[in-house]
């Protein structure tokens, strides 16, 4: 493993088998790597394989995507327990999950459900993260969601939610801008002020990603969060927007469905190294050579 | 104000069940159109079941064609929905769904494909362990190798089957697309993943009586003596060898001084 666990403040990718090889072979330049918590709960095989060998070149993030923190049961204790497990096991430097829920009487909804923002909830989830934190026996971050409905019974805005969360829980925040565009634009909200609310001064981590647009039937557009795509120039500019107010974070690049090549990935991390330098007022550190790879994808 | 719990108990119910109306808690903001906003949450989930068992079960995708594979999960997704949230593992009783789903009676070995692609995956996802090479037995005394006990990999699994299993599973993952395939012959199965890579492969007879005796912890003579009495053209020499070939064994235990009881 890397002797320093810490992500620097650099762009990130997230980590998927149909790049193994291409990464192995080239050990690109890129500042981490993230993975999704639960796909690497299985007990061998090569996903272990593998992760452990990229986990010897580069620091890498851990984002849980199934602890269901926005459920009002308790936390899984036995789903918790992987996650210790796997965070013992590769030493990451960042640990983070949803403000959502995903699921409920033990069945696993497999997507990132709301949750109203209220007294009730807000207590709920702080004590989910104290749990999270007390058995990872470290500071984990939150995700701000992408939504597409609301509730009629919250009483609170989801930034003065999360501030309330951190506070209580001493929990970070991971500050995801596609899904801020996402909710803002769902909600008929101004993403630039959403951003220019945020507490950035809590941000521990930044995602980027693409998302789909479909018309609606009254005229407005409904963005989806989908992973399938290239960074939007919109999320892009909201993304300088919050450097220039808060600097540089480590961003990640999410990009989990229709996989483009690694190339084309690898060009997207490389663009979010530009905003992050000219956020530093200097150049991007030129990118290590890089071997041309005929990879085809692993399976 | 609704508690949290009943909350989500009306979302996912309405999640779950597309006949169901939105729950009243839940708005769409002003600036929408009644569009399909709760529809997108109801899309995710499927879509996203659907995919997973699609990368499960590709062979049996490929068998029935999309639009069969996608309702068939469907109805399996609404029956036996995932109770965790390690998603890789789910499916696990694909196959037995299948044989009694209706719409498949048609094409009854799809559950032993599906029940074939369930224990590569599994094979997949199981522990690693080193496999001992044969020499490991040169140094024992013939008379002892009788009683001796063998740890078997972790992702070692059996399946047994009427219908040409591996054939079948050989033909439509595409991984030996030329296979004859004998619909008259069933075919025991081992699969096992010694290193990286998933081997499947059709037992010979007798293979599956000997390795399944193996797994539940008798002995050598025993196992020998169980494929025998199965299979009287079993050859000891021939199958132990191939349990080695194909890395199965991986801890061999000396017998216990007592006598054996039957």
């Amino acid at each position: 493993m890397t002797e320093d666990s810490t992500i620097p403040n650099r762009a990130g990718l997230g980590l998927k088998a149909e790049h193994y090889e291409a990464i192995l072979g080239s050990r690109p330049d890129v500042g981490w790597f993230e993975v999704h918590a639960e796909n690497y709960m299985g007990a061998g095989g090569p996903p272990h394989h593998y992760l452990t060998k990229i986990r010897c070149d580069y620091p890498l993030s851990l984002h849980g995507v199934g602890l269901s923190i926005g459920g009002a049961a308790p936390l899984d204790e036995a789903h918790l327990a992987r996650l210790k497990a796997l965070a013992e096991r590769y030493e990451p430097g960042l640990v983070s999950e949803h403000l959502a829920w995903s699921s409920h009487d033990d069945v696993f909804m497999n997507d990132l459900l709301p949750l109203p923002y209220t007294e009730e909830t807000v207590t709920q989830v702080s004590e989910h993260l104290e749990r999270m934190q007390e058995v990872l026996r470290r500071q984990v971050l939150l995700e701000n969601p992408s939504t597409y409905v609301a509730f009629e019974h919250s009483t609170m805005e989801e930034i003065e939610f999360l501030r309330t969360v951190v506070k209580r829980s001493g929990c970070g925040l991971l500050l995801d801008v596609n899904n801020v565009l996402v909710s803002t634009n769902n909600q008929g909200a101004s993403a630039e002020a959403y951003i220019d609310a945020f507490p950035l001064e809590q941000v521990g981590e930044i995602h980027l990603g693409g998302h789909a647009s479909e018309e609606e039937a009254g005229g407005t557009t409904l963005l989806i969060d989908a992973h399938d795509r290239a960074v939007d120039d919109r999320v892009w500019a909201l993304y300088a927007r919050a450097l220039a107010r808060g600097g540089a974070r480590p961003s990640l690049i999410e990009w989990d469905n229709s996989l483009p090549t690694w190339e084309v990935l690898y060009n997207e991390a490389r663009r979010a190294e530009t905003v992050i330098a000219a956020e530093a007022g200097s150049a991007p550190q030129p990118a290590a050579p890089m071997q041309q790879t005929r990879h085809a994808a692993a399976r | 104000m609704p508690q949290h719990a009943d909350t989500q108990n009306d979302f996912a119910a309405a999640l779950c069940d597309a006949a169901l109306p939105v729950p009243d808690a839940v708005v769409t903001p002003p600036v929408a159109g009644q569009g399909r906003r709760f529809d997108v949450y109801r899309n995710n989930r499927m879509v996203s079941l659907i995919e997973a068992m699609q990368t499960t079960f590709p062979a049996v995708l490929r068998l029935v064609g999309e639009a069969f594979f996608k309702a068939a999960a469907r109805a399996y997704i609404d029956q036996e929905p995932p109770r965790s949230p390690v998603l890789l593992l789910y499916g696990c009783g694909f196959g037995d769904f299948l044989d009694g789903f209706a719409p498949a009676a048609k094409v009854p070995y799809l559950g032993d494909v599906a029940r074939l692609e369930w224990a590569r995956l599994n094979a997949f996802h199981a522990a690693d362990a080193e496999p001992l090479a044969i020499d490991c037995l040169s140094a024992l005394p013939p008379e002892d190798l009788g009683a001796l006990r063998f740890g078997l990999h972790p992702s070692l699994q059996l399946l047994r089957s009427r219908w040409p299993v591996v054939s079948l599973w050989a033909v439509s993952s595409g991984s030996d697309p030329e296979a004859p395939v004998d619909m008259k012959t069933g075919q025991d199965t081992l699969v096992i993943r010694p290193a990286l890579a998933v081997d499947t492969r059709v037992l010979p007879g007798g293979g599956f009586d000997f390795i399944d005796a193996l797994l539940s912890g008798a002995s050598l003579a025993e196992a020998a003596e169980r494929a025998a009495s199965n299979d009287p053209a079993f050859d000891l020499a021939v199958h132990l060898q191939g349990m080695f070939d194909v890395g199965a064994v991986t801890a061999v235990f000396p017998g216990s001084p007592e006598p054996k009881q039957e």
